[in-house]
């Protein structure tokens, strides 16, 4: 069917490309506290969902959701900061295992909080951009789609400029080199951690609130997005940000044949396949020079 | 020696009495004695051996569908019985119902420890955190691909075959129990047996440094193994045990249910103490009554509660209850405590 059809293929490709854009950005934010926190949130595709729901809850408001980009990112600040000051701060310096443990429970209490709150319903905000056709209207890419990869990229853009000059993107690098250091040179680092897992929450705002415009968001839907940034992250590698914008938009494509060969039910179940088998390769290439994954 | 011995006939005459002691809590106990099965073989390569699983959910819900699936297989066409949703149209006499669900249940038992095997290997090379995420996506995966499966109900279910009838109505209640009581009592004979051999310090010598253990020259590798498929053997065996319990199986909700049962064994586990033996038993029971409590009286929020229950247990609780007993009274753990030493300990803190 893929070569049979080509325009199939181009549109997958497409689609996969842009969609990839977007997983890429929650992936920065993954790896972002874990190479600062050392730490794992498995909660980290509760605060996607969570952020898209501020997105579409500005559109029942009569606001249009692509102000949802503004606003999330700021509400999710301070909920990032609120989940940090009551959980993460004590799991920090501890074992990786109690890390994931903890997220885990947040993620539950996440999932079902946001199932009284708003249904169990699977909602999109509509943002009436159109489409645009391409190739003698083989192919038809939604504009949210495309305005979704563009902001991503903006804000992407922004943070690493951030990241770069500023004071505080400054401690936090030296943080993520080497805490103790840090910590003796005059950094709070307490204060920086609370900061990066603002941070991380903010992007997942904004990628929320853009998911919540181009595809559709449901209370149980965050595990997925969690896995696919910690995939990205694993292959990718830490602090490697063009490495994350490619390894995302290359499972962007993967997801979207595999929609299209196995069917759509298998969609998820492939992506978590997926992770199962790049880390058994990656184990195997490892384990020829006899070390194993950190 | 003595006293355990008194303390373990007294548990076999309790686990015996029980369901004529509380005739309404049978199922209640059934499950009580799947989840003890569940914590106490996750705690094998969990606890002793270090590595935490998300993932022995897979074998638990491989050993519900495969016992089922045996069950309805050897007797009817199991593309018909999914289609025509279960016992309308079929009916098993008890002999086929029992015939059936004993090969069901061996091969239920079989089947995922030769996956451990399987897949052992390759898995278990990875370590720490990437263990972890892995075996979670793991199960994951298989409850998601199950889910498209047409033959084993797809997305609607797969519905066991209810139990025959065979006199009276409590009859089934009690086949449960006991069966689920028998697996308890072997799983703990074997694990005990197990922590009492050269076997169970290999793994803990893996947990606590891998690398040092296999310069010491142990095969990390075959052990590590041999454990993940003990463990795989005994989920295997209480999903099947579930399976029919239940009587229905989704997909995502009952099998695969990485979500909750796949959480609930880890967390009962953390509860009572890793690596320790009693440790799961107490954790185990401690929960399923706290639970039970919730999902009666805090009807809709449970899984609320249980959110932040994990949280509270994995952060201000992580050594559980037979950490915290061995804190207070290190005696009764045989350890000898030179109260001179301990004082000095304390005043250099």
């Amino acid at each position: 069917m893929v070569f049979q059809y080509p325009m199939i293929s181009v549109q997958a490709c497409l689609d996969g490309i842009l969609l990839g854009i977007l997983f890429a950005l929650i992936a920065y934010g993954m790896a972002l506290q874990w190479g600062v926190m050392n730490i794992i949130n498995i909660a980290q595709g509760d605060l996607v969902i969570l952020g898209g729901y501020i997105a579409y809850f500005m559109y029942l408001y009569g606001i249009h959701p692509a102000w949802g980009v503004i606003v999330a990112p700021v509400i999710m600040y301070f909920v990032g900061i609120a989940i940090y000051k009551l959980v993460i701060n004590k799991v920090v310096d501890r074992d990786l295992f109690i890390s994931i443990l903890a997220t885990f429970g947040i993620s539950i209490l996440f999932m079902q909080l946001m199932n009284f709150a708003f249904g169990a319903d699977v909602v999109l905000a509509n943002s009436d951009y159109g489409t645009t056709m391409l190739f003698n209207n083989n192919v038809v890419l939604p504009n949210s789609k495309i305005f979704s990869a563009f902001i991503s990229i903006l804000f992407a853009i922004c943070l690493v400029i951030y990241m770069k000059k500023s004071k505080l993107g400054r401690a936090i690098r030296a943080t993520a080199q080497n805490a103790r250091a840090a910590k003796i040179l005059g950094v709070d680092t307490e204060k920086v951690y609370a900061a990066t897992f603002g941070i991380n929450a903010a992007l997942c705002g904004v990628a929320g609130a853009l998911i919540s415009i181009t595809f559709t968001i449901h209370p149980y839907m965050g595990l997925p997005y969690t896995i696919r940034s910690f995939m990205i992250v694993i292959v990718a590698g830490l602090g490697n940000l063009p490495g994350v914008a490619m390894s995302g938009m290359g499972l962007g494509v993967f997801e979207e044949f595999a929609d299209y060969i196995l069917g759509t039910e298998f969609r998820i179940g492939s992506v978590f396949l997926l992770l199962v088998l790049i880390l058994i390769y990656r184990r195997f290439k490892l384990s020829r020079k006899r070390e194993y994954l950190k | 020696m003595k006293n355990n011995l008194i303390l373990y006939i007294g548990i076999l005459i309790f686990g015996i009495a029980a369901p004529f002691v509380f005739p309404a809590f049978k199922v209640q106990l059934s499950i009580l004695c799947v989840l003890i099965v569940l914590a106490t073989t996750w705690n094998i390569q969990g606890g002793e051996m270090g590595y935490n699983s998300f993932g022995n959910i897979l074998f638990y819900g491989l050993g519900m569908y495969l016992c089922a699936s045996v069950q309805v297989g050897m007797f009817f066409p199991l593309a018909e019985w999914t289609e025509s949703g279960g016992e309308k149209t079929f009916v098993h006499t008890p002999a086929q119902f029992f015939q059936g669900m004993a090969v069901g249940l061996i091969v239920a038992a079989v089947v995922p420890t030769i996956v451990a095997g399987l897949i052992g290997y390759s898995i278990l090379g990875l370590r720490g955190h990437y263990f972890a995420i892995c075996t979670l996506g793991l199960g994951v995966a298989a409850g998601e691909i199950s889910g498209g499966i047409e033959i084993i109900g797809a997305g609607q279910g797969f519905t066991t075959p209810p139990f025959p009838d065979v006199g009276s109505l409590d009859s089934r209640g009690e086949f449960f129990y006991f069966l689920s009581f028998f697996v308890l009592v072997l799983t703990f004979i074997t694990v005990r047996g197990i922590y009492t051999t050269r076997f169970k310090l290999i793994l803990n010598a893996i947990r606590d440094n891998e690398d040092k253990a296999e310069a010491m020259g142990i095969e990390t590798m075959k052990y590590k193994i041999i454990g993940w498929m003990i463990s795989a053997f005994f989920c295997g065996l209480a999903g099947g045990i579930m399976g029919g319990l239940v009587g229905y199986i989704d997909s995502t909700d009952v099998a695969f249910d990485g979500r909750e049962m796949g959480v609930f064994m880890v967390l009962m586990a953390i509860l009572g103490g890793k690596g320790t033996l009693w440790g799961p038993i107490i954790g185990a029971t401690v929960f399923h009554i706290f639970k039970e409590g919730f999902w009666t009286f805090f009807l809709g929020w449970q899984y609320v509660a249980l959110g932040v229950l994990i949280v509270v247990i994995v952060i201000y609780f992580p050594e559980g209850i037979m950490g915290w007993l061995r804190e207070k009274y290190p005696e009764r753990f045989g350890e000898v405590v030179d109260e001179k030493d301990r004082k000095a300990q304390v005043e250099l803190k």
